[in-house]
């Protein structure tokens, strides 16, 4: 294969707790620590595996997000990405959107593979790298745990409900990663330097043409209801007794 | 006024969670029309007639449906989709996998695992893991809508079966091929479905643990068994029992939360079960948090112990 696209997101980080605005209006970001999404991670992770193992010759990482996303397609070139493109936006984009972005990259880049994060750890979607396939009419292979290429057809096994099923897919062809895919690797300070001398091209969004209406209006974002305080038990028949009194056994 | 939800099957049974989505759909009002689609599916489809509130079953019953891949399912619903105002369907690995293809052929913005249902077009959905509550609107003319089961609760068996029609699927070469499956056999309830849930993380140490010491108190209580993330990658517990924001949802009458840290990505798998327990060693393991009965202790003691207790 010539080329593999992957499609990363910008998201606050996973090991930080999201807070709720006071006023409603979303979760607070600002200062908050941005990361690459981890699903994205694996992503590129896995793209970079096919290249090393010499069955794809370029990996190309894309974002679409505001400038500081730069960050995380630096990363992405650190981890052994070719290059990158930004397409630079400061306005939230829904995953019909993303997916329609990312279809005119792939026009103009003519990837084999599309490789996705299954969902982001922000808005938990889980629908850019179905809908990216449904427009280009391409097959796809959603929440992958083992990605092999034989010949020139995908070999992907998925995590679903019951446990894992196995799909053949032709190329050209889009696969969104589960956790157990692989596991990311840390980089390295020499990698880190190469990676500021590799290409990051930024594309304005406005550049692409497209009709960016977001179809859903969010009302409004409020905390979880909390659970009320539970207490501790001292010992085993406390517990019997208490979950018997709260009719659950 | 009418939806289409798409019926979650194994080929042998319906999912509990179609059910519970046919909740969701009454929530939003008008006729629900159930689609049934696989391969010899006209047992499933009888069952999905027998839930109260469905006023008609679909069937599509072609051997290219068999192991309802998403390039011919959501064909199909795309062609189906023009007499429908919603098109919704469980939140389960099948419906995530199939619905944002149909949004996207039908450009609109699908709204996923939503929570609850505010107006046919305003619902409810966790973001951030859960740790907050988006309301959205969808301003599109079709909408698509993915429902996370452990939030309805399933509607019961009707006494009137619904009519079933036959719909047929058009012919086309889609790309993806079935090669094999591995599913899991247990005897155990479903994990989204079961009243009582025994859950292990890293704290039981190794599939052995799971075997000796969760599995006991799981028969005590005939309950399904979990695990966190951190078991699954450790090869404790197999992928399709993990419970969290990237497995499964689940909320239980009791969930039992054993050898558990509780790490944010697990609490947003569990953490709106009615009655929770935390057993754990370290007395500040975040999962007490949460946990409406907490007992710190080795539970290489204290589950033997509860299963004594419960015997
Ligand atoms: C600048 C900016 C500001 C935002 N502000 C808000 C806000 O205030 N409130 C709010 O609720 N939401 C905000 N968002 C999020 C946005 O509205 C969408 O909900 C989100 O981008 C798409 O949903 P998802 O990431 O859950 O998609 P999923 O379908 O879960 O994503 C799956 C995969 O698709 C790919 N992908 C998705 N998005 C991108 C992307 N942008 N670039 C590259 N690859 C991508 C990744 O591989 C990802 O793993 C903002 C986004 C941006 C870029
Ligand atoms: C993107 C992303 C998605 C994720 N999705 C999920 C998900 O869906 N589900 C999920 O679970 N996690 C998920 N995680 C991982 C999550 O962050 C935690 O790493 C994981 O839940 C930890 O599992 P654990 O509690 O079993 O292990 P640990 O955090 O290691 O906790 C083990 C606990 O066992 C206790 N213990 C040890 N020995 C004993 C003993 N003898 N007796 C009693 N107690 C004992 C310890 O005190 C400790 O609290 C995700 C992470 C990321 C980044």
């Amino acid at each position: 294969m010539k080329k593999i696209l992957v499609p990363i997101k910008m998201v606050l980080d996973a090991n930080v707790r999201p807070r709720v605005k006071a006023d409603g209006s979303g979760v607070d970001l600002s200062g908050m620590k941005l990361s690459i999404n981890p699903f994205c991670e694996i992503a590129i992770e896995e793209a970079v595996r096919l290249k090393e193992k010499g069955l794809a010759e370029e990996v190309v990482a894309i974002s679409i997000g505001p400038a500081k996303a730069q960050d995380i397609l630096r990363q992405a070139m650190a981890m052994g990405a070719d290059r990158a493109r930004l397409i630079e936006t400061d306005r939230p984009i829904e995953p019909l959107t993303a997916a329609k972005l990312i279809r005119i990259v792939v026009e103009e880049e003519n990837p084999d593979l599309v490789i996705l994060g299954k969902q982001a750890v922000d808005d938990d979607c889980n629908q850019t790298g179905q809908m990216l396939a449904a427009l280009l009419d391409w097959p796809q292979a959603t929440f992958a745990s083992a990605v092999a290429v034989d010949a020139g057809t995908l070999h992907v096994t998925r995590e679903v409900d019951g446990g894992h099923q196995t799909l053949a897919l032709p190329l050209p062809a889009v696969v969104t990663t589960d956790l157990r895919l692989n596991e990311p690797r840390h980089c390295s300070l020499p990698n880190i330097m190469k990676a500021r001398k590799k290409v990051l091209d930024i594309t304005p969004v406005a550049n692409c043409g497209l009709d960016m209406a977001a179809r859903l209006n969010v009302l409004g974002v409020k905390p979880p209801e909390p659970r009320k305080a539970g207490r501790r038990v001292a010992n085993v028949s406390e517990l019997v007794r208490d979950l018997r009194a709260a009719g659950v056994i | 006024m009418t939806i289409l939800l798409l019926a979650d099957h194994d080929g042998h049974t319906l999912g509990d969670a179609t059910a519970r989505a046919v909740s969701a759909a009454r929530d939003m009002g008008g006729a629900i029309h159930v689609l049934v689609a696989g391969e010899n599916v006209g047992p499933i489809a009888q069952v999905a007639a027998n839930v109260s509130g469905v006023d008609k079953v679909l069937v599509a019953d072609d051997p290219a449906l068999a192991h309802l891949l998403a390039e011919p399912v959501a064909d199909l619903l795309v062609g189906l989709s023009a007499d429908y105002v919603a098109v919704i369907a469980p939140a389960t690995s099948i419906g995530k996998d199939i619905l944002p293809r149909v949004a996207a052929r039908r450009d609109v913005m699908q709204v996923s695992d939503i929570t609850r249902v505010i107006a046919a077009d305003t619902f409810e959905r966790p973001v951030y893991a859960g740790n907050a509550i988006e309301t959205v609107q969808s301003t599109d003319v079709l909408k698509v809508v993915t429902i996370r089961s452990s939030a309805f609760d399933a509607a019961p068996q009707g006494s009137v079966a619904a009519p079933v029609e036959s719909v047929s699927l058009p012919a086309r070469a889609w790309k993806a091929r079935f090669v094999s499956e591995e599913l899991t056999k247990s005897e155990r309830p479903e994990l989204t479905s079961a009243q009582i849930v025994v859950s292990g993380g890293r704290g039981l140490g190794s599939a052995q643990a799971f075997q000796t010491v969760l599995a006991p108190l799981a028969e005590c209580w005939h309950a399904a068994i979990g695990a966190s993330r951190a078991a699954v990658d450790a090869s404790y517990a197999p992928n399709d029992l993990q419970v969290g924001q990237t497995g499964k949802i689940v909320a239980p009458e009791l969930y039992v939360a054993i050898g558990i840290s509780g790490a944010i990505q697990h609490l947003a798998g569990m953490k709106d079960s009615k009655v929770i327990v935390a057993i754990n060693k370290d007395p500040d393991a975040p999962i007490f948090q949460v946990a409406d009965f907490g007992l710190v202790g080795d539970l290489f003691t204290l589950v033997p112990e509860l299963v004594r207790a419960l015997g």
